[in-house]
C-alpha cells in the first residue's frame, strides 16, 4: 500500500518567480519523513507539488521528476486527479466539509466522487477510519452531527480521518499541530506514529522536537534572501541531522542560531 | 529590551515623565436619565408650540430632537466628560438617523394596506376583470396574479441557470481577457435602465414576429436582461466567501474539479445564492415599464399561456387602474381602490416569496450545531 516516492531535479516557479531550486530526494515508504526550516522556505509549496497540489494555484509550474513507485506523476498522460487519489493531503487548519455531517465527511473521499458503497462497507471505513484517528470514541454517539461542532484538535483528527479513509499510499500533512493545544498535538503525533505502518508520510512542521519525535527522516530546506529560490540543504536520518549534521546551515538552525 | 523599566514610579520629583493622577472614575448620568430627558424634552417643546398655536406634529418631533440632543450633550459635559458627551451626540444621531430612515417604509406599508384592505378580499383575488366595464362595482385581480406569476416564474428559469453559470465561470475558471469583458459587460448591463430592456425585446420581436405580436414570453424575456445581471453579481461574491480551504480539501480527496463545485461550492453557498436571486426576484416582479410595452396593457381576462397574447400582471394592472382614476363618479373610486388592493397584493407575493426562500436557506445552509 505504502509507496517510495523520488524526487529528481525539481522546480517550482510562481510565474517567474523561481521558489523552489534543485530538489533531490528519495521518500521511504512506511515511514515518517519530516521538513522543517524557516517560514517562506519553499518546504509547504514542495509538499504542494508532490500531489499536484500547487496546480490549483494560477501560474505555478514544475520541472523536474517526480516518480511514485515506477509511475512519473508529472507525465502527460497522467490526471491529476488520479495522482490525489493515491497521494492524500491534510492541511494546517482542520477544513471539515461544513454541509457535512461527521460521518459523511469521514466518507466524503467516496461520496463526492459519486462512488456507490453499501451502508455495511460505509459503516466500517467510517468506524475504521475514525479509529485510525482515535476520534471514535468521541463522536461515536454523535456521527450524525455537523463536523464544524467540534473542537480544532478533533476537527484535525476528522480531516485525518477523511484522508485515509479513501485509502491513500502517500499521506502528506502541512504543519497539521501549528494549531492545536499540546493534548491534541500529542494525540496527532501519536496517530502518526500508528500511521507509518501503514503509509508513507510526509509532515512540514516548525517544531523541531515535533519533527524529532515523530520523524524517521528529516529534509532542511533554507532559502539564502527574500527573492531567491528555497533549496534543500540535506536529507538524512533524524538523529543524525539533530546530531551532527553536515551542512553548517542545518547545525546553526537546529541549535537555534537563527530562523 | 533589556533595559530597566521600573524608573518611572520611584524616580526623584522632576526626573521622570509626571505621574498620571486622574482618577479612572468619572461621574454617569444614570441609566433612567435619557429616556425622562426626552420625555421632558418633548413635554416642553409640545407645550412652546401649544402656547405659539402653532403645534403640528412633525415639527414637534424635529424640534425634540433637535431640543434633546442639545439638552443630553450639555448634561453630559457638565456630569460626566467630553469622550462621553461626543459618544452620547453620536449616539443620539444615529437614533435620530433610524427613525428617519423608518418613516417613509412605515407610512409606506400603513398606507398600501390601510388603503389596500377596502378592497382586498377572496373575491379580489379571484376573478379577472373581463367583461367589467368602468361603472361596475366589480373585477379582481386574479388574471394579473396569474400574468405575474408566469412572467417572472419563466424570467427567474432563464435568469437562474445562465447567471449562475455565468457566476461560476468567473469565480471558478475565468482567467484574463474573458473574464474581465465579462465582469464588465455584467456591470454595464446592471445599469440599463428598464425601458430600454423592453425596447430591445420589443424590437426582437417585430424582427422575428413582425409587429403587433408581442406577448407574454417578450415581457419574461425582458425582465431576465434585467435579472441576469443582478444574479451574476451577487451570485459571484457568494461563491467568494466559500473558503479555498474546502475547495482544496476536495481536490486534496481526488475529486475533480467540476464535482468539488457541484458537491461543495454550491452547497456551502445555498443560503446566499437563495437570498441573492429572491433579491433579484424582487426588483424585477415590481417592473412595470418594460412590461407595458412587452406584455401590454390591455389583457382583462385569465391568460396562463405565455406565448399567446397580451398578458396582464399586477405592477401594470396598477397603471392602468391609476390611469382610469380620473374617470367621472364611481368609476374613478372603483379604480382607485383597485389600484390600491393590487399594490397591497403584489407587496403580499414578494413577501411570501422572500418567507419561501428563509425557509429554504435555513433548510440547506451549514450548521454549526454539536
Amino acid at each position: 500500500m505504502a509507496k517510495r516516492i523520488d524526487v529528481s531535479d525539481l522546480n517550482v516557479y510562481y510565474g517567474k518567480f523561481h521558489a523552489v531550486e534543485n530538489v533531490n530526494m528519495t521518500i521511504e515508504p512506511r515511514s515518517v519523513t519530516a521538513f522543517i526550516g524557516s517560514s517562506g522556505c519553499g518546504k509547504t509549496t514542495f509538499l504542494r507539488t508532490l500531489n499536484r497540489m500547487h496546480e490549483v494555484t494560477p501560474g505555478a509550474s514544475v520541472t523536474g521528476k517526480v516518480m511514485l513507485d515506477d509511475i512519473d506523476i508529472y507525465d502527460p498522460s497522467v490526471d491529476p486527479v488520479a495522482v490525489r487519489r493515491e497521494i492524500g493531503m491534510v492541511f494546517q487548519r482542520a477544513n471539515p466539509f461544513p454541509t457535512m455531517s461527521i460521518y459523511d465527511n469521514v466518507l466524503a473521499g467516496a461520496k463526492l466522487n459519486n462512488q456507490r458503497i453499501s451502508k455495511r462497507r460505509a459503516d466500517e471505513i467510517v468506524e475504521r477510519s475514525l479509529r485510525d484517528a482515535n476520534l471514535w470514541d468521541e463522536v461515536k454517539n454523535r456521527l450524525n452531527k455537523p463536523g464544524a461542532g467540534l473542537s480544532g484538535g478533533q476537527q484535525q483528527r476528522l480531516c485525518i480521518a477523511r484522508a485515509t479513509a479513501v485509502e491513500p499510499a502517500v499521506l502528506l500533512m502541512d504543519e497539521p499541530c501549528s494549531a492545536l493545544d499540546p493534548i491534541s498535538t500529542l494525540a496527532i503525533e501519536d496517530l502518526i506514529s500508528k500511521l507509518k505502518e501503514n503509509y508513507t508520510i510526509v509532515i512540514v512542521t516548525h517544531n523541531m522536537q515535533q519533527a524529532a519525535r515523530v520523524s524517521d527522516r528529516t529534509a532542511f530546506f533554507n532559502v539564502e534572501d527574500t527573492g531567491k529560490p528555497g533549496k534543500l540543504i540535506e536529507i538524512g536520518d533524524t538523529n543524525k541531522i539533530f546530531t551532527k549534521p553536515d551542512k553548517k546551515e542545518t547545525e546553526n538552525y537546529i541549535t537555534g542560531r537563527f530562523g | 529590551m533589556t533595559t530597566a523599566t521600573e524608573n518611572t514610579a520611584t524616580g526623584a520629583a522632576g526626573d521622570g515623565p509626571p505621574l498620571r493622577t486622574a482618577s479612572m472614575h468619572t461621574r454617569t448620568l444614570p441609566g433612567w436619565f435619557p429616556p425622562v430627558l426626552l420625555v421632558a424634552c418633548a413635554a416642553v417643546v409640545s407645550g412652546a408650540l401649544f402656547a405659539l398655536g402653532s403645534f403640528h406634529p412633525a415639527s414637534a418631533t424635529v424640534l425634540t430632537a433637535l431640543v434633546y440632543l442639545i439638552a443630553i450633550v450639555v448634561a453630559s459635559a457638565v456630569v460626566e466628560n467630553g469622550r462621553k458627551a461626543t459618544d452620547r451626540l453620536v449616539t443620539g444621531i444615529v437614533y435620530c438617523c433610524f427613525v428617519l430612515a423608518m418613516v417613509p417604509l412605515v407610512s409606506l406599508l400603513t398606507t398600501v394596506v390601510v388603503n389596500g384592505v377596502r378592497r382586498f378580499d377572496l373575491y379580489f383575488l379571484s376573478v379577472s376583470m373581463n367583461g367589467v366595464i368602468p361603472s361596475m362595482d366589480a373585477g379582481g385581480v386574479y388574471h394579473a396574479i396569474v400574468g405575474t406569476l408566469v412572467i417572472t416564474g419563466i424570467a427567474t428559469a432563464i435568469s437562474v441557470p445562465v447567471g449562475l453559470l455565468t457566476a461560476i465561470y468567473v469565480v471558478e475558471y475565468g482567467r484574463g481577457r474573458l473574464k474581465a469583458a465579462i465582469t464588465f459587460f455584467v456591470d454595464v448591463m446592471t445599469g440599463i435602465p428598464s425601458i430600454v430592456a423592453g425596447l430591445f425585446v420589443v424590437a426582437l420581436w417585430i424582427m422575428i414576429f413582425g409587429p403587433g405580436q408581442t406577448n407574454g414570453l417578450a415581457g419574461a424575456i425582458s425582465l431576465s436582461v434585467l435579472m441576469i445581471p443582478v444574479v451574476v453579481r451577487s451570485s459571484e461574491e457568494m461563491l467568494r466567501l466559500v473558503p479555498a480551504d474546502l475547495r482544496e480539501a476536495s481536490y486534496a480527496l481526488g475529486v475533480p474539479k467540476w464535482l468539488t463545485i457541484v458537491k461543495v461550492v454550491l452547497p456551502t453557498a445555498v443560503a446566499g445564492l437563495t437570498t441573492g436571486i429572491m433579491l433579484a426576484l424582487a426588483r424585477v416582479i415590481g417592473e412595470t415599464a418594460p412590461l407595458i410595452l412587452t406584455a401590454g396593457t390591455s389583457s382583462t381576462r385569465i391568460n396562463a399561456n405565455p406565448a399567446e397574447g397580451q398578458m396582464m400582471s399586477l405592477p401594470v394592472f396598477i397603471y392602468q387602474q391609476v390611469r382610469a382614476m380620473g374617470s367621472s363618479g364611481d368609476a374613478g373610486v372603483f379604480s382607485e381602490e383597485r389600484a390600491w388592493a393590487a399594490a397591497l397584493t403584489l407587496i403580499l407575493v414578494v413577501m411570501l416569496l422572500f418567507l419561501a426562500a428563509r425557509l429554504v436557506s435555513r433548510f440547506f445552509s451549514p450548521k454549526l450545531g454539536r
